[in-house]
């Protein structure tokens, strides 16, 4: 027998990153309490340690190894770097929430990391266990981030939710991969790409059944209308530093399964997953925006905004095009450097024993600090799709595909509910700019430090990539075309 | 040797930059932010008049051009560049922000320094929108605009000022959505953003009267027309005087703006179709908004609707052309229309800030805009009297102001098309002479009101001066027309060669 031995490159981020994951877990054990900057310093050590290996390794062509299992393309250079870089600003902004609630410990760190991992794991699949086994291990790691403040009754609440539903779409997922399996004699993705075009029409009916499952599964994943229901009780009793964690870079993870599990996979079968996430779009356009509109808490306001924003990316999938998966590449990669921001603000304006997540904490914040008010309205205007940020540049890609592939309606569709939900995120300005600030005692904005640094960063380069939006779409655009 | 230097980009980030500089130097200081803020836009202004200067008459060519890649991927482009509709609009908007400036030192009592950091930076905005020649950066300053505009009218606004400042950026935001997707769906046949290649894009019947309708949304709102108007007396009475005249004399400007740029001719054989529906609309706005005008009881509230009346003339005046042609079968009148129609909107330009500014000065003195807490203001501030019967001399169209050349030339294409039509239109003379007269005479005229009327206090010199710069260029034009005529004069007659030329594709 001939074991031939893979080549192990291309993944060096990968096990430079679960190597890492293991050696913090040994590590943190034997730190006290009051030395736990030194796990923190080191995960985040990992994460540009791993970026600079990604650069180092990327390169145009498509490597694939481990036996047709993993595939490092130009695409997940691009996917990955995203996935770090938004990491990194996640554990940033989590370590002040975390400290005031002395909940400052290595689990939320390694954890943190493993999903990292598991996200790498996803965007560089070329098989469906592999890509099961990415979610799995991002999923493992969110319910168990979500519960992880062991005090608080809602967060375990919402674990509950997340872990039950979560699980459920796990095993429509693989129910749906099994039949597509049966269909195709194949786990890998390039293998099952060929046996679909190569497929009679009689295969149809069972494909397209193991299809539905799958992209039901998906639409759980995403929270996608109508699979939505726990997105809003899942951000709300999250810790935020959780939900920051949740509602980010999974989400560019969320657009890899979709590339490699829909496009590269069942490309052939576009014409039947294409209708469905129209039929997703549509509805999670709608419902996201509208609902939007009666939430009170911040947290929850985002997360239906997050369910529109996923309708946006369906949109740019459902294209078929390459522009299409440019442009919702882009569209995700700049919705979690916004909602990265969004959820920063709201830890900002945090403090010990106090949770600025409703919508009236931020009542008055233009006259408590103008400059922070600043990167809140330029990161609620990326979000309502308002130019110069870039959330425009992002909306307009999006619905240059959709249009491009012939959907017009769609297009006007979209742009429809932008302006409704346009109105949601207008009033979190007016409660900044036009009213005072609450009587009660709120506590001190930090204004120096590491972190509100990074946060105007976060907020500038919303509008950076604004003005120079040519950047990032230009990268996407390779990163598609391979 | 000042030709290659990037006029047009200097004039959209001078003030961009000069706003946030004042932003970060004033912020405690008032009067170190209006200096430097006055300063800002005072050299902006100064530079936009080299466009004056340097701008090359008798031809319909894009000048000044400044053109750099963008986004390669979309095939966009940094291109600048003004013709003869632009850039009178252009120097309007610079002079405008220089009043504005210098009138917030009284009325403005509050964070002065984000006041004129907001305004400075709308302007940028503007000049950016009248000069962009590419639809993607025509679209990104047409929506940027709104957020300073949002700020102004909710921070320094009136008690309903939430209620407005929503309602107007909804409401420009509705409208200007559709546009987007026409001009995508335009860069999708045509491989490229630049508007001036969609002038030359045949397009089918269906095709040009969608486009149409989705410009019509985004300028209708603009401008605004019946009936999609109801948000400027909201927004115009809530916001602080210098919102009130950046709306009147230029935010209104570029709804006309854009259909001498988009409408016309993008889409010409559907505008003709559909001039009809325009025309009544013009005409409903002239008619149906000065009748309301006249019941007002609020002086922001009279002009705002007077503006929507003295704008309805301009969309008269560009839409007649069609049936001009129609009916006599030439386009010589149709020239004179939109001529009019642009002569209206500068004029108008002018004297809707003067009206807004008057307003203002007396609001700064009662805090009140009610027509009813006024009267015999004349007594105690003279020259303020005669500085606002100048202008509403030259709201009703008065021979010897501004006013009255754009209405006459609108009037006059009006009965090249049908005596009827010009007759309707012909009732804004009579209609804004009632609401314009009666307003004075209530608030300027007569006994002296009540004891705060008695203890007013006349002009002081920086009004003075404002209100001087005004009256003077209301003058002039309504005096001596020509030059401006001179500059627009090329660019129109292009443009009615264009639109006389079907678009359609040849089959």
């Amino acid at each position: 027998m001939n074991f031939e031995i893979p080549a192990f490159l291309p993944a060096l981020p990968e096990m430079f990153v679960l190597g890492m994951a293991c050696l913090i877990l040994v590590i943190d054990v034997f730190l006290p309490d009051t030395r736990r900057d030194i796990t923190y310093g080191l995960v985040q050590a990992t994460l540009v340690v791993a970026a600079g290996l990604t650069l180092w390794l990327a390169g145009p062509e498509t490597q694939i190894t481990f036996h047709g299992t993993f595939v490092a393309d130009p695409i997940s250079d691009v996917l990955k770097l995203a996935v770090y870089l938004v990491s990194f600003l996640v554990f940033l902004y989590a370590r002040p929430y975390l400290m005031e609630r002395d909940i400052y410990k290595g689990e939320f760190y390694v954890l943190g990391l493993f999903g990292v991992l598991g996200m790498m794991v996803m965007i560089s699949a070329h098989n469906f266990l592999t890509l099961y086994l990415g979610l799995e291990l991002l999923a493992l790691v969110s319910y168990a981030l979500v519960a992880f403040w062991r005090d608080s009754a809602r967060a375990s609440e919402a674990a509950m939710k997340y872990f039950v539903l979560g699980a459920l779409a796990s095993g429509l997922l693989l129910y749906g991969l099994s039949m597509i399996y049966g269909m195709t004699g194949s786990l890998d993705i390039a293998t099952v790409a060929a046996a679909l075009q190569a497929a009679d029409e009689g295969m149809n009916v069972p494909l397209v059944f193991g299809l539905v499952f799958v992209v039901v599964a998906l639409a759980f994943k995403l929270g996608a209308v109508p699979f939505h229901m726990w997105v809003p009780d899942v951000y709300d009793g999250a810790p935020t530093a959780v939900t920051l964690f949740i509602a980010t870079a999974p989400k560019i993870a969320g657009f890899a399964l979709l590339m490699r599990l829909l496009v590269e996979g069942l490309g052939p079968l576009h014409g039947d997953w294409g209708d469905m996430l129209m039929v997703l779009a549509v509805l999670s356009l709608a419902v996201g925006n509208v609902i939007a509109i009666a939430q009170t808490s911040l947290k929850r306001m985002f997360a239906y905004s997050t369910i529109a924003h996923v309708g946006f990316l369906f949109m740019g999938i459902l294209a078929g095009t390459e522009t299409g998966y440019a442009s919702a590449m882009f569209y995700i990669i700049v919705y979690a450097l916004t909602a990265a921001g969004g959820f920063g603000m709201i830890i900002l304006l945090s403090g010990r024993g106090f949770e600025a997540d409703q919508l009236d904490d931020f009542r008055g914040l233009g006259q408590r600090s103008p400059w922070f008010a600043f990167m809140m309205l330029l990161l609620l205007f990326s979000m309502a799709g308002v130019p110069p940020t870039v959330g425009f540049f992002a909306k307009l890609a999006v619905i240059q595909a959709a249009i491009g592939a012939g959907h017009v309606w769609l297009g006007v569709y979209a742009v429809i509910f932008s302006i409704i939900g346009a109105f949601y995120y207008l009033r979190v300005v007016k409660l900044m700019f036009f009213d005072a600030p609450p009587i009660e005692e709120q506590p001190a904005i930090n204004r120096g430090g590491a972190f509100a640094t990074a946060l105007s960063l976060n907020g500038l380069a919303v509008l950076f990539l604004g003005i120079f939006p040519g950047l990032l779409l230009t990268l996407t655009h390779y990163a598609v075309a391979g | 040797m000042f030709a290659d230097w990037p006029i047009l980009s200097l004039l959209i980030w001078l003030p961009i930059l000069g706003g946030f500089l004042t932003l970060a130097a004033g912020r405690d200081a008032p009067d170190v932010a209006w200096r430097l803020g006055l300063a800002v836009a005072g050299a902006t202004f100064l530079a936009s008049l080299w466009l004056w200067i340097g701008f090359e008459r008798g031809t319909p060519e894009m000048q000044f051009q400044e053109f750099t890649s963008w986004i390669a991927a979309f095939n966009v482009n940094y291109h600048l560049g003004v013709d003869g509709i632009s850039m009178p609009l252009i120097l309007l908007t610079t002079l405008t922000t220089v009043l504005v400036a210098i009138a917030a030192r009284d009325s403005v009592k509050d964070r002065l320094a984000y006041y004129l950091a907001a305004f400075l930076i709308m302007q940028g905005l503007m000049i950016g929108m009248f000069s962009a020649l590419d639809a993607v950066l025509f679209y990104v300053f047409f929506e940027a605009m709104l957020i300073p505009m949002f700020i102004v009218i909710g921070v320094w606004g009136g008690p309903r000022r939430v209620y407005a400042t929503i309602k107007f950026f909804l409401y420009t935001f509705l409208g200007s959505v559709f546009m987007l997707i026409a001009l995508i769906y335009m860069y999708l046949q045509s491989g490229s953003f630049a508007i001036l290649d969609f002038h030359h894009l045949p397009l089918p019947m269906t095709a040009q009267i969608l486009i149409f309708l989705a410009f019509l949304a985004a300028f209708a709102v603009k401008i605004p027309m019946f009936p999609v108007h109801t948000w400027l007396p909201d927004a115009h009475v809530e916001a602080p005087t210098g919102g009130s005249v950046i709306l009147a004399a230029i935010m209104l400007k570029i709804g006309g703006y854009g259909f001498l740029r988009f409408s016309l001719p993008i889409t010409p054989d559907a505008a003709a179709v559909l001039d009809v529906l325009m025309i009544t609309l013009s005409l409903i706005a002239v008619v149906y908004i000065g009748l309301v005008a006249l019941i007002q009881s609020d002086m922001k509230k009279l002009i705002a609707y007077s503006s929507i009346a003295h704008m309805g003339f301009v969309t008269l005046g560009f839409f007649i052309a069609f049936m001009i042609f129609r009916n006599t079968g030439d386009w010589d009148g149709a020239s004179l229309g939109i001529a009019g129609g642009m002569v209206q909107m500068i004029s108008h330009g002018f004297i809707s800030a003067a009206m807004f500014l008057a307003v203002g000065v007396l609001y700064d003195r009662l805090h009140s805009r009610n027509i009813a807490d006024y009267g015999g203001v004349v007594n105690t501030m003279p020259w303020f009297a005669a500085f606002f019967v100048l202008f509403a001399m030259a709201n009703t169209g008065l021979p010897g102001t501004s006013g009255f050349v754009g209405e006459f030339m609108v009037i006059l294409a009006a009965f090249r098309a049908n005596f009827w039509l010009a007759f309707l239109a012909a009732t804004t003379l009579i209609l804004a002479a009632g609401y314009t007269l009666w307003l004075v005479k209530r608030v300027i005229f007569g006994e002296i009101g009540n004891d705060n009327v008695a203890g007013l206090k006349d002009l002081t010199p920086r009004e003075f001066l404002v209100m001087g710069v005004l009256a003077f260029f209301v003058l002039l034009l309504g005096i001596w027309p020509a030059p401006l005529l001179d500059v627009m004069n090329a660019t129109i007659d292009h443009l009615v060669a264009h639109i006389a030329q079907s678009k359609l594709p040849a089959l």
